[in-house]
């Protein structure tokens, strides 16, 4: 009961005082701002660009063989997907080629894979379907397409079952995929088509079913990792020389981003840390003067008998409210900030909901701490020298 | 109710001793009137303060209720205060930015008294001091003698073992003096204690019986109109 008193009393000096509690609880406004708002900028950036990365697939390992003799061929391959960590595996073809369509032409990077790789890239497929097992076995030409090279290149979207000419060749559209995020298109070829692998080792001047280039293995459990050292042993083995094979673990890029992130974020929210703290030094300063002002106060309240520990919760509770009051409107702000950033920026972010936490916690500390000196000195005021004072 | 043995209290002031108070000895029973008289400087506030549980003596001995009052905390000090000393001061005192029913009801938040019952007391001592029409107003908007009233309503309310006033009459008009004297004779009719420090013997008068202070040295306890 006592502790909602004090905060009835709390409110009504904060009320009675307007402009010097506004100003007050500034620096705490500012501060959960610039917090809120740096930190929900930071994480919703790299989480579009992640976002952008893991559509050309994280979970996956790729070797490339860099001999030029052949190592890798399909009978291989059959053996490494017995490797206990292996999940599944798909052997890549690239060439790059010209693509004619009925509207447009360009240059067009050509995978020649299998069914596998879908799952392993985690590509997904808007019309038609990817790459199966009969597509490589009978040697068919058949083609998925991206997206973006149905729209430019044939004019629309759903072109399941028209006819694309992949450097002369005619190849019969199966599938479009899903159109990948405007992000992930600037770190891809903008034109990407699949064929079975069969079909493109015909086409293909670097690679055959004997000598596969390149082969992306996925993980049992999307653990990666395994993938990798397992694969590193095999084929240091089978290669004889660490050199002759080039292994790179796709999950790498996004953990080298994590890093990015979260050094980003300490940052930026260790100077927004750094004006939260200069806005409890405020209340302090502020809180002081309350005091001394309320001396008398102080000295009547002792003398009808409240006791120190009343008077240090009075004071506490009133600091406390101060820069409570001052995170939340803070914490509005941020979210109107953010909304004006996504209006401008045409992007999609969102506060921070572990980052607010943090600012209403931070902001309660804040209050505590540079509000108890304060509260301290009015708690131990002499009664007698309070009533007397002027 | 009263009883000071040999209670002294001494001020260190730059080295120099200062005797406040100097082996005072009094008695003061239950449903007394009793004034304490003296010139400014004369060591009354001291008394006061002591009397008042503001401040605790140097040495002897102060027992309220027969408990004794020595080398309490403060916190000890605040509970004596809140439960059994009903303060009138002579600048009233009231928190300025709390109104008259909100003053009044001060003393008995921190006593931890319920809300009903609470509103019942302030209801109640604000009526017997007939402002409990202008009970929403703050100290500003009343005149010296219904500030006065106020805090008389506020020491009433906590219902204490001693009311306790400092030249309660010491900032107002002669009539409006008057009226608040009236009211002291009007509480101790009905068996309160008061206890009445002043520097005017007028004012000392109208108690049952006076205790002189000069210099430190409490001189006459001579009981006037001994009755009981």
């Amino acid at each position: 009961m006592i502790v909602f008193q004090s905060m009835k009393m709390a409110f009504s000096s904060i009320k009675s005082k307007k402009l010097r509690s506004f100003l007050t609880m500034l620096g705490i406004i500012i501060g959960v701002f610039a917090l809120v708002v740096l930190v929900s900028l930071v994480s919703g950036a790299t989480g579009s660009i992640k976002s952008a990365i893991d559509e050309i697939g994280t979970d996956m390992v790729i070797v490339d063989d860099e001999t030029g003799r052949g190592v890798f061929s399909m009978e291989y391959l059959d053996e490494l997907r017995e490797l206990p960590s292996v999940d599944q595996v798909a052997p890549v073809v690239y060439t790059v080629d010209r693509l004619y369509g009925p509207h447009e032409e360009g240059i067009s990077i050509v995978y020649g894979t299998t069914m596998e790789l879908m799952s392993i890239q985690g590509l997904k497929v808007e019309y038609g379907r990817f790459i199966m097992k009969p597509d490589v076995d009978n040697h068919t030409n058949v083609v998925v397409i991206s997206n973006a090279t149905a729209v430019d290149l044939l004019g629309r979207e759903n072109v399941v079952g028209e006819t694309l000419s992949i450097g002369g060749r005619p190849y019969r559209i199966i599938g479009v995929l899903k159109q990948s995020s405007a992000l992930a298109n600037l770190i891809m070829y903008k034109y990407q088509v699949y064929i079975p692998i069969t079909s493109a080792v015909r086409i293909s001047d670097s690679g055959s079913l004997s000598a596969i280039p390149e082969v992306c293995f996925s993980g049992v459990d999307g653990d990666t990792s395994a993938v990798q050292l397992e694969l590193e042993e095999e084929l240091t083995n089978k290669f004889g020389s660490t050199d002759e094979f080039y292994i790179f673990n796709q999950s790498e890029i996004s953990s080298a981003m994590d890093k990015i992130t979260a050094a980003l974020s300490l940052l930026l929210g260790g100077i927004a840390a750094i004006s939260l703290l200069v806005g409890g030094i405020g209340i302090m300063n502020i809180m002081l003067v309350s005091v001394t002002e309320r001396t008398r106060e102080i000295g009547i309240r002792k003398a009808i008998g409240a006791r120190p520990s009343i008077i240090l919760l009075q004071f506490l509770i009133e600091a406390m409210t101060l820069s409570l009051i001052g995170c939340i409107i803070g914490l509005i702000l941020s979210w109107l900030g953010i909304q004006v950033v996504n209006i401008i920026g045409n992007v999609d972010f969102s506060i921070s909901i572990p980052v607010a936490m943090v600012a209403v916690i931070f902001s309660s500390g804040v209050g505590i701490l540079f509000g108890l000196y304060p509260a301290k000195k009015a708690a131990a005021m002499k009664p007698i020298d309070a009533l007397r004072y002027n | 109710m009263i009883v000071f043995r040999n209670v002294s209290k001494v001020y260190n002031m730059g080295g120099e001793q200062v005797r406040a108070l100097w082996n005072a000895n009094i008695h003061i029973k239950q449903g007394e009137f009793v004034a304490v008289v003296g010139p400014s400087g004369s060591g009354k506030s001291t008394l006061m303060n002591i009397v008042g549980c503001l401040d605790v003596a140097s040495s002897g001995q102060y027992l309220l209720d027969g408990i004794p009052i020595d080398r309490y905390s403060e916190k000890q000090l605040a509970i004596v205060r809140n439960k059994k000393i009903g303060f009138i001061f002579q600048n009233f005192n009231l928190i300025q930015t709390m109104t008259a029913e909100e003053n009044v009801e001060l003393p008995l938040i921190y006593q931890g008294i319920g809300k009903n019952e609470r509103k019942a007391r302030v209801r109640e001592a604000l009526q017997k001091v007939d402002l409990y029409e202008r009970r929403a107003h703050t100290p500003g908007q009343l005149s010296g003698g219904q500030q006065q009233r106020v805090a008389i309503a506020r020491a009433m309310a906590s219902k204490p073992s001693l009311f306790l006033a400092d030249e309660p009459t010491g900032n107002l008009d002669q009539a409006t003096g008057a009226q608040i004297m009236n009211m002291f004779r009007e509480l101790h009719k009905q068996g309160n204690t008061i206890v009445l420090i002043t520097h005017d013997d007028n004012v000392a008068k109208q108690a049952e019986r006076s205790i002189r202070i000069m210099d430190g040295i409490v001189t006459e306890t001579r009981e006037d109109r001994a009755g009981s």
